[in-house]
């Protein structure tokens, strides 16, 4: 391989998602204008295997309402839901997709056409209501899709044990409606030979997924999980189950195995590895890691990368030969993995300690997620009590402004790192400023 | 003889103080914040210096802390004042394992290790209940003076409970007890009982190790420190010099940067070390 070759090679994958990313939108927008309809899914089990079989367009709402946030508009929509009648308390993506709705799908990406159905799991108990806003905005079909997730009791179950089983049967049962209720809204018959298709491309998806995040065990990581992993989690959703989705996966393993061969990391000068639990503060996305590469610290892992890829990190593969059963197993294996990374992150995280070589963890919860933030604090605890690693609690939110606060934020950054660097080196934390503040020997 | 310094701005007063080689205090000063955070600083310094004697050549490196640590200009670096609060509490209390630092604007509970270093901290977030803003919003509605405002409420004899913990609220609730006839004294030490129920959580959260010192501020009011120990159920340290712990840590740190400066570099490292409490 050439210089221009490798050059082209690395960065390839955040390109290549920003432009596919901006594609998929851009033929959102020619469905709206055309005054066609499209499916409504979210990230934890979103059904694109299923619904793209049915040439579906499909719109996630989720990603609609946190790019106002990215592009700092997000305010603008959480004003007018809040003046339609709906509390400063609840859900930030709710509230702005509700204002996207009463603008006539109008978005800062393009227009976003109306639903024709929406589907969804018990991930998230908000789904539910949101989609009956829609039920009750457009008069259109709203499918649950209730998937059992882990039991507090008892142990996990697997695929062959007889209780997976039954649960596994029990999902099948509603895929089998699921496709009773698409065939209803599009008219058009499920083509089998098409859905094998669509869940080949996922398998791929998966599996590249799956071997991208394992690669950054290397030194130095080679993406920032928050950053850059956000790029690659768009495409893993909105193109799941596309020809395009398994190519960008495909290619991005090539470019991440690329740079951990050659040692490229990212731009930061990587001195303290760091795991993000939670949600990212889009409001002030890029300025937050800042708040982190200025101390020499990079995200070389996240849960948000777990759940919000609805739990195909794990890199599960579905049997083609039996597509409908295998869906259902995939199904609920991923969801149920999507739902431990929110709920019971704690044993994951502390696993990946010492195979990702982690200096600090740092808790990220949201005033307007309480699904997402309950129990961070108890897991944190947990943690540190468990193997005692650094850690870092700070709370903000996914959307809205005003709850987010960058001097409170920076305050408690500073005194994790002063903490984390004093403890390295058993000695008084680094005085100077955080460019400075990489050693003892570059003080003294 | 070489002096080091540390000036920590908070949001509601100023503090500086300057150590001598071995550690030892030799001039301090507080000061409103008010609106200009840089004149503030420079005031509190110019103070600090005046009472050790000292012309401002003579203090070698100084260390800026609290919020408005990066307005502190002519100080050399910053440290944050969750690692000065701890810092500083070991040197005064050297078994403080928890501290609980109660300011204008905001409540820390850090854990320490025995050399002052932050094992964990939590603060509260953006709200300012719990904090000396609350007690602040109390005194206002009751038209106490905030120095007074410990004193009358150690003379309670049938206190209320103020059920809310927001400071803006804080002052209906206050003027509806009024309202009710209940007694000054009765309400306030209410007010002092529910903001150490706050702070309880906050400490709870990082862990109540054996010995607890109170910094900030608030840790000059009699019935907070005794309402904090009720709630806590133990015994308090806290003194005179707790307002100003975050200032002594910060300057404590840049006679840390003195001592290792004097050292060759090789030996820079274990030097460092040494130079620790």
């Amino acid at each position: 391989m050439n210089d221009r070759q490798e050059d082209s090679l690395v960065g390839r994958g955040n390109r290549d998602g920003a432009e596919l990313f901006r594609d998929w939108f851009e033929s959102l927008n020619d469905t709206a204008e055309r005054g066609e309809s499209a499916a409504y899914v979210f990230v934890m089990g979103s059904f694109n295997e299923i619904l793209k079989a049915f040439d579906m367009p499909v719109v996630f709402p989720e990603i609609n309402s946190l790019q106002t946030a990215v592009r700092r508009v997000a305010h603008e929509f959480l004003d007018e839901a809040e003046d339609y009648g709906y509390s400063p308390d609840i859900c930030g993506y709710v509230k702005a997709d509700v204002a996207v709705q009463l603008r006539g799908g109008e978005h800062p990406m393009g227009r976003i056409p109306k639903p024709s159905l929406a589907v969804y799991t018990n991930a998230c108990n908000t789904y539910i209501k949101w989609a009956e806003i829609w039920q009750r905005m457009y008069d259109i079909p709203i499918f649950t899709l209730d998937v059992p997730g882990t039991r507090q009791a008892g142990g996990q179950t697997w695929p062959g044990e007889r209780r997976f089983e039954a649960d596994r049967r029990y999902v099948e049962a509603q895929i089998r409606e699921l496709i009773g209720v698409c065939e209803q809204v599009t008219g058009n018959k499920l083509d089998i030979d098409k859905l094998r298709q669509t869940m080949g491309y996922a398998n791929e998806m998966s599996s590249g997924w799956a071997r991208v995040l394992e690669l950054n065990r290397s030194h130095p990581s080679i993406f920032n999980a928050l950053t850059d992993g956000t790029i690659f989690l768009g495409v893993a959703n909105g193109l799941r189950g596309t020809e395009a989705g398994a190519r960008y996966f495909r290619e991005l393993v090539e470019e991440m195995e690329h740079k951990a061969a050659r040692g490229i990391g990212t731009l930061t000068e990587e001195q303290h590895r760091l795991v993000f639990v939670g949600v990212p503060c889009y409001p002030i996305f890029r300025r937050f890691n800042e708040l982190f590469t200025e101390w020499g610290g990079t995200f070389v892992s996240s849960t948000y990368l777990w759940f919000a890829s609805g739990g195909t990190n794990r890199g599960y593969q579905y049997d083609l030969a039996k597509p409908i059963e295998s869906l259902a197993e995939g199904l609920l294996l991923f969801v149920r993995d999507a739902m431990d990374s929110m709920f019971h992150q704690y044993a994951m995280v502390r696993d990946m300690v010492e195979e990702f070589a982690i200096d600090g963890v740092v808790f990220h919860p949201i005033k307007s997620c309480r699904t997402v933030s309950t129990g961070l604090a108890d897991s944190r605890r947990a943690l540190m009590d468990d193997i005692g690693i650094p850690s870092l609690f700070i709370e903000s939110d996914m959307m809205d402004r005003r709850v987010v606060s960058e001097a409170q934020i920076k305050n408690r950054v500073d005194a994790f790192f002063e903490g984390l660097i004093s403890r390295q080196q058993h000695s008084a934390p680094i005085a100077g400023t955080p460019a400075q503040s990489g050693s003892v020997e570059e003080v003294v | 003889m070489a002096h080091a310094a540390g000036v920590d701005v908070g949001s509601t007063q100023t503090k500086a103080v300057i150590v001598d080689e071995q550690g030892r205090v030799t001039g301090r000063a507080l000061t409103d914040t008010g609106a200009n955070v840089m004149q503030a600083a420079e005031k509190a310094y110019a103070i600090a210096l005046e009472a050790s004697g000292l012309e401002e050549r003579e203090v070698e490196w100084v260390i800026g802390t609290g919020y408005g640590r990066y307005r502190v200009t002519f100080g050399n670096a910053q440290v944050t004042e969750i690692s000065c609060h701890g810092r500083g509490a070991v040197h005064l209390f050297p078994g403080s394992r928890t501290v609980v630092d109660m300011g204008g604007q905001d409540t820390k509970a850090i854990r320490v290790s025995e050399t002052g270093e932050i094992v964990d901290f939590c603060m509260n977030d953006k709200c300012a209940a719990g904090t000396g803003r609350f007690l602040g919003a109390a005194a206002a509605a009751l038209d106490i003076p905030l120095n007074d405002l410990g004193n009358v409420a150690l003379s309670s004899e049938k206190p209320v409970r103020i059920s809310t913990t927001c400071t803006v609220f804080a002052e209906s609730e206050v003027l509806s007890w009024l309202g009710k006839g209940k007694k000054i004294e009765d309400i306030l030490w209410g007010v002092h009982t529910s903001i150490a129920s706050r702070s309880g959580s906050l400490l709870r959260r990082v862990g109540i190790e054996e010995e607890v010192t109170f910094t900030g501020g608030v840790s000059r009011n009699p019935a907070m420190v005794e309402a904090l120990e009720q709630r806590l159920g133990k015994k308090l340290n806290y003194s005179e010099d707790s307002h100003y712990i975050g200032a002594l840590g910060a300057a404590l740190f840049a006679l840390d940067h003195i001592r290792a400066s004097r050292i060759p570099p090789a030996g820079a490292a274990a030097a460092h070390k040494e130079a620790s409490p």
